[in-house]
């Protein structure tokens, strides 16, 4: 009956002290965090009213010039496209020649230095330099988005690679196939599939910045949207708004199409 | 192994009489299509899309100039005009997505069908989360800057809404995979519903919770970076008056401090990773 006393039982859940202070640091660095940027009460609250009105001036949306919206959101459409289709065709060499189970160090080295160079910055910040090089509207649109495309397709079609099984790939190789057969015939059938995944996903994330490069001055919608922000034409800033989420939700149906016909082979019904 | 390759290839090359093929007509007729469709998109932009090819033309000028006029980086700009700035862009970073983390828990509870079995619900936490995503940070950060003026607040707000459909999102899927012993055992201890969810559910998803939110991090710390371009605070604010000033060396400043944050921050990242989590 001695081990049953309660003071020798061990405690279920016993007191986590390192998690305690690690929560205790969190509130300190909030505390310190909202007083650093001003956040307060006052301002909130002023807010909440602002933001009331602001939203009874966004209603209802109203469109109030027709032609530039058509217009901004087919050149932010156009940017995607030629962005995806460019930088999926640049991603594809640089993501092989970053593959470290296939490439020796001298290639993977430089690949995965411009790959990194790609993703460390936001495509709107790529786009900043592209309106310098190339001039206001959708070039430089597309410059920014071929940028991001490269990142991110380059990194994720490289660790594909990397997972592949290597036996297929040796069994190409031992029928004496030159390097590019061995590509086509040994790698690019394994990560075809994911490839098809992120191609779409690509494309999607496209869509959805082309919108917003606008913001520098590097075409599409974006400039609409921002100079009707900086007219105070909220209604229009609405339907702006509205039109632009229904082109991505599109954008989302479309893309999933396109991975069922490859990746779900294309048999959802048949058989 | 190989004998009977090397003895007879004959049945290997002999028409079978069968016509085999990978694909049935239906799948190679979808995936032309598709590939149709592609190539038709692309065609067509390309012929539409407005492009200056003298702009084009003396682009590696352009760049060559810019080059030179970013050159040398202003490093001495960075005391009083960046550094400053650039911490606010992380505390907004950081701030933003521990309120979208609070934010997140419950909508994510509610987007999990095993935690809460009720369609409804389930359905409105999902538009919420969907909403969130649908817009991106910059717009966010352009309805905050209307409504509470331009400032760390709006970018801090806007970090916050975007994020809430990403962790939540990821959260309620984790929640989904959870599986259900541990929660039958407090069940039948009598637990209460409060009590279920902090020791059956959280010592669950707890690893999953973290690592989402690291993730949302590190890709908060890149999005703070450019909110300052609308107003809503932190280096983009400086990044903005410098490219509107001609500062060039200036501009190569802020980016050269944007690209250490990111660097850091994803050093950070993965190292958390690796011991913690």
């Amino acid at each position: 009956m001695d081990r049953l006393r309660p003071d020798t039982r061990p405690a279920p859940w016993p007191a986590d002290w390192p998690a305690r202070l690690g929560w205790l640091a969190l509130a300190a660095y909030v505390i310190y965090a909202v007083a650093r940027l001003d956040v307060n009460l006052p301002r909130i609250v002023s807010g909440l009213d602002n933001g009331a009105r602001f939203i009874g001036r966004m209603l209802p949306p109203r469109i109030a010039q027709p032609d530039s919206l058509i217009k901004g959101l087919t050149e932010s459409m156009e940017i995607a496209i030629l962005a995806s289709a460019l930088g999926i065709l640049l991603a594809l060499p640089i993501g092989l020649a970053a593959a470290r189970n296939l490439m020796p160090a001298w290639a993977t080295w430089p690949a995965r230095a411009v790959i990194a160079a790609a993703r460390s910055f936001h495509p709107v910040i790529v786009a900043i330099v592209f309106v310098k090089a190339v001039g206001f509207g959708a070039m430089a649109g597309i410059g920014a988005l071929v940028v991001a495309s490269i990142g991110f397709i380059g990194k994720l079609f490289a660790e594909a690679i990397e997972e592949i099984s290597l036996k297929q790939v040796e069994g190409v190789r031992a029928t004496g196939a030159s390097f590019m057969n061995v590509i086509i015939f040994g790698v690019m059938p394994q990560v075809f599939g994911r490839f098809i995944g992120f191609a779409t996903y690509q494309l999607d994330s496209n869509l959805r910045n082309s919108t917003m490069v606008g913001i520098v001055g590097a075409g599409g919608i974006g400039g609409t949207l921002f100079s009707a922000f900086q007219r105070f034409d909220y209604d229009f800033v609405a339907a702006i708004l509205l039109s632009i989420i229904a082109m991505i939700m599109v954008g989302e149906v479309l893309a999933g199409l396109v991975r069922r016909v490859f990746v779900g082979h294309g048999r959802v019904d048949d058989e | 192994m190989n004998a009977p390759i090397t003895r007879d290839p004959a049945p290997l090359a002999r028409p079978s009489g069968r016509h085999w093929q990978r694909f049935t007509p239906r799948e190679r007729l979808m995936r032309f299509a598709v590939y149709l469709v592609v190539v038709a998109a692309i065609v067509a932009s390309a012929r539409t899309v407005e492009v200056i090819p003298e702009f084009l033309l003396d682009a590696p000028e352009q760049v060559h100039d810019l080059l030179q006029r970013m050159w040398p980086i202003a490093w001495s700009y960075y005391p009083g005009g960046v550094h400053d700035a650039l911490m606010d862009t992380l505390h907004i970073a950081s701030l933003g997505t521990l309120i979208a983390l609070v934010m997140a828990l419950p909508i994510g509870l509610a987007a999990a069908p095993n935690v809460v079995p009720s369609r409804v619900v389930n359905f409105v936490a999902r538009l919420l989360l969907v909403s969130s995503q649908s817009v991106n940070s910059l717009v966010w950060a352009l309805l905050f800057v209307a409504v509470f003026g331009p400032g760390a607040l709006a970018g801090t707000l806007a970090i916050a809404f975007r994020s809430v459909g990403f962790v939540g999102k990821l959260f309620g899927e984790a929640l989904e995979e959870t599986p259900r012993g541990p929660l039958e055992a407090l069940e039948a201890t009598g637990a209460p519903w409060l009590a279920r969810l902090r020791w059956g559910w959280w010592p669950q998803v707890k690893p999953a919770f973290w690592s989402i939110a690291l993730f949302r991090w590190d890709i908060n710390v890149r999005e703070s970076a450019v909110l300052g371009l609308v107003g809503a605070g932190g280096i983009g604010m400086v990044l903005d008056s410098a490219m509107n000033l001609f500062q060039w060396t200036r501009v190569a400043m802020v980016l050269a401090a944007i690209f250490a944050v990111v660097v850091v921050a994803e050093v950070i990242v993965t190292q958390v990773r690796k011991r913690v989590l």
